[in-house]
């Protein structure tokens, strides 16, 4: 299981990585593998908010349907289209593959999150 | 040669297999604009054509009536001849639902006979068969709730509590009902953590979703004090009937301090299911809640049967005319041929079948949750991990020795889950051989893989890539050429 040192996590296996003010959320190693092969990702839009803790996508492996929570809150700046077509690049890098792209509104709220340490315990 | 294509396929044309019967009418011309331009199209075939080609297509098929089918959390029985015989009788078949009513007396007293067994059965005060099926019975049941919450003015109850273990039709038949789901989380036996419902309890609160036994097939031991503690709230119980089947004429979700419930005919009942339906999913309330059930609702004043399709409190009209009145008759046929005496040994038979699986299996599968069981179990998977053996495999290579697999990967409390579910129909000979393939794939997991691992080989198609076809689905048989 590939867990990034560099990068916070939720306990429900999404991870957000945070540059220039803008934070990258995507689904962990852990996450793609448990759900298997990904067929579908229901994707919000760009210029929707999403809210910390809240989900703001779904998405439907060959074994069951999810929910993908928002680690931070803001407005979402750009969603990652490539995934509407090949859902499977999530399968194939779940940390290159970012899903929605978000101006952070609030940085004290990374504070919260998980290390990566904290996250592979989280796991265990 | 052909005939398990399309039966447009096989068609020639000029070739004809009928006669129709004789006119009982005069001949009439019809005006011009009523008129086909062309024909329509139908498949031109003999008698025996047509035989031929149902009898090759259901080769492909499988069902209850073809092999064993331990679907876990489906109830998949036999469904008797009985039934079918019953509702076959023309003077069910052949009636229709704008009959004058007296003369259909004989359905509708069948249909209200119907409802006061499900309520004997069920301790739930009335009955109403209208819904379709089990989620269309959820969301009646649910139109029921709000509809109660706002009768009383109370319309700050937005959130309904569901198991994290509960079937998914459950948070989406709330979602659906314009209700927010709130989860609250297992016990390790997949029971409600009593400490976690007490925190999630409140004034929001319009009520709870259980199955009981749960998912996992154990019987919910806190449900007197989930029902006390959910009552206190203000809140009102729903029981999800998808697990009825094990407790039948043993303990009743009325006494059990359930408010509504629906139950599935097609599962406890052995009406059709699946393919084979329609369904019918009946949803009985208690006297208080009576007034708030979907209309038209059947009335017997002094020896005649009526309807009534004006009642003040009812939330409304919500399937075409009466529901599946078919699907009632057979579940009628099936009750009045068990009788009172035999109901409860459906239930005693499924669990005794459940736990002998079991127990012959644990050595060699994994099985999270010891204990007596009801109708049904899952495994985590083979026991030895070590293979890289699946659940998905397992199930794959079942099909080679013509079993149909249980379900799989749910529920979501464990990585591989295989959920077992056997029922009373199935004799001690056919349960044996199922145990002893069960083995044989175990065995077979240690010896040779990747035997496991490619199968299935013995059916119509190898083993499929799910992946592709979830992500580029071919819908339309003639994309298929």
């Amino acid at each position: 299981m590939k867990v990034p040192k560099d990068l916070y996590y939720l306990e429900t296996h999404e991870w957000v990585k945070v540059e220039d003010g803008f934070a990258y959320i995507g689904i962990t190693d852990h996450a793609q593998h448990s759900l298997g092969e990904i067929v579908f990702i229901e994707l919000p839009e760009e210029n929707d908010t999403v809210t910390k803790g809240t989900e703001f996508a779904a998405i439907e492996s060959v074994k069951a349907a999810s929910d993908i929570n928002a680690p931070v809150s803001g407005v979402i700046v750009m969603v990652n289209e490539d995934l509407e077509d090949s859902p499977e690049l999530l399968n194939e890098d779940p940390y290159e593959n970012w899903i929605i792209k978000v101006e952070l509104e609030d940085e004290s709220e990374l504070s919260s999150l998980l290390s990566a340490d904290e996250y592979i315990d989280a796991c265990e | 040669m052909g005939y398990d294509k399309l039966i447009f396929d096989i068609s020639q044309e000029g070739r004809k297999g009928y006669t129709l019967p004789h006119s009982e009418f005069s001949r009439k011309s019809l005006d011009d604009v009523y008129l086909r331009d062309d024909c329509p199209g139908l498949p031109e075939v003999s008698e025996l054509d047509v035989v031929r080609h149902f009898t090759n297509v259901s080769f492909k098929n499988f069902g209850i009536e073809k092999g064993f089918y331990p679907l876990g959390s489906c109830t998949m029985k036999y469904n008797p001849k009985i039934n079918q015989d019953i509702a076959n009788m023309p003077g069910f078949s052949q009636i229709h639902p704008y009959q004058p009513l007296d003369t259909v007396q004989g359905i509708l007293k069948i249909y209200d006979e119907t409802q006061r067994m499900l309520s004997e059965i069920s301790g739930l005060h009335t009955y109403s068969l209208n819904p379709y099926a089990g989620a269309h019975g959820e969301l009646v049941g649910l139109m029921i709730i709000k509809a109660y919450h706002e009768s009383r003015n109370d319309f700050n109850r937005t959130k309904i509590i569901v198991p994290d273990a509960a079937h998914g039709t459950n948070p989406a038949s709330a979602t659906v009902c314009g209700f927010q789901s709130v989860e609250v989380k297992s016990n390790r036996d997949g029971s409600v953590s009593v400490e976690d419902l007490k925190s999630v309890l409140g004034d929001d609160i319009a009520g709870i979703m259980l199955t009981n036994p749960n998912t996992l097939g154990m019987f919910e031991k806190d449900i007197l004090e989930i029902a006390k503690l959910v009552h206190e709230a203000g809140g009102l119980l729903y029981y999800d009937g998808a697990n009825l089947n094990p407790i039948l004429g043993k303990v009743r979700p009325g006494d059990m301090g359930f408010d509504i419930m629906h139950i599935n005919l097609h599962k406890t009942f052995s009406t059709p299911h699946g393919g084979g339906g329609p369904g019918s999913g009946p949803v009985g309330v208690t006297k208080a809640l009576a007034p708030f059930l979907p209309q038209p609702v059947i009335r017997k004043v002094n020896d005649t049967y009526t309807i009534d399709d004006h009642v003040i409190d009812s939330l409304g009209q919500i399937s075409h005319f009466y529901g599946n009145i078919g699907v009632a008759i057979k579940a009628y046929a099936y009750i009045l041929s068990n009788g009172k005496e035999h109901l409860p040994e459906i239930a005693a038979f499924s669990v005794l079948n459940a736990n002998y699986i079991k127990e012959s299996l644990k050595d060699l599968y994994l099985l999270p949750v010891e204990g007596v069981c009801k109708h049904e179990f899952v495994f985590d998977g083979l026991k030895d991990k070590s293979t890289g053996v699946t659940t998905l495999d397992v199930a794959k290579r079942l099909l080679d020795y013509d079993v149909h697999p249980p379900t799989i990967y749910f529920p979501l409390l464990y990585k591989e889950s295989l959920m077992i579910e056997p029922v009373e129909t199935e004799s001690k000979q056919t349960i044996d051989q199922f145990i002893a393939i069960m083995r044989t794939i175990a065995q077979e997991a240690k010896d040779t893989p990747e035997l496991v691992k490619n199968a299935p080989y013995n059916t119509v198609v190898k083993r499929l890539d799910e992946a592709l076809a979830a992500r580029k689905p071919i819908v339309k048989y003639k994309d298929l050429e």
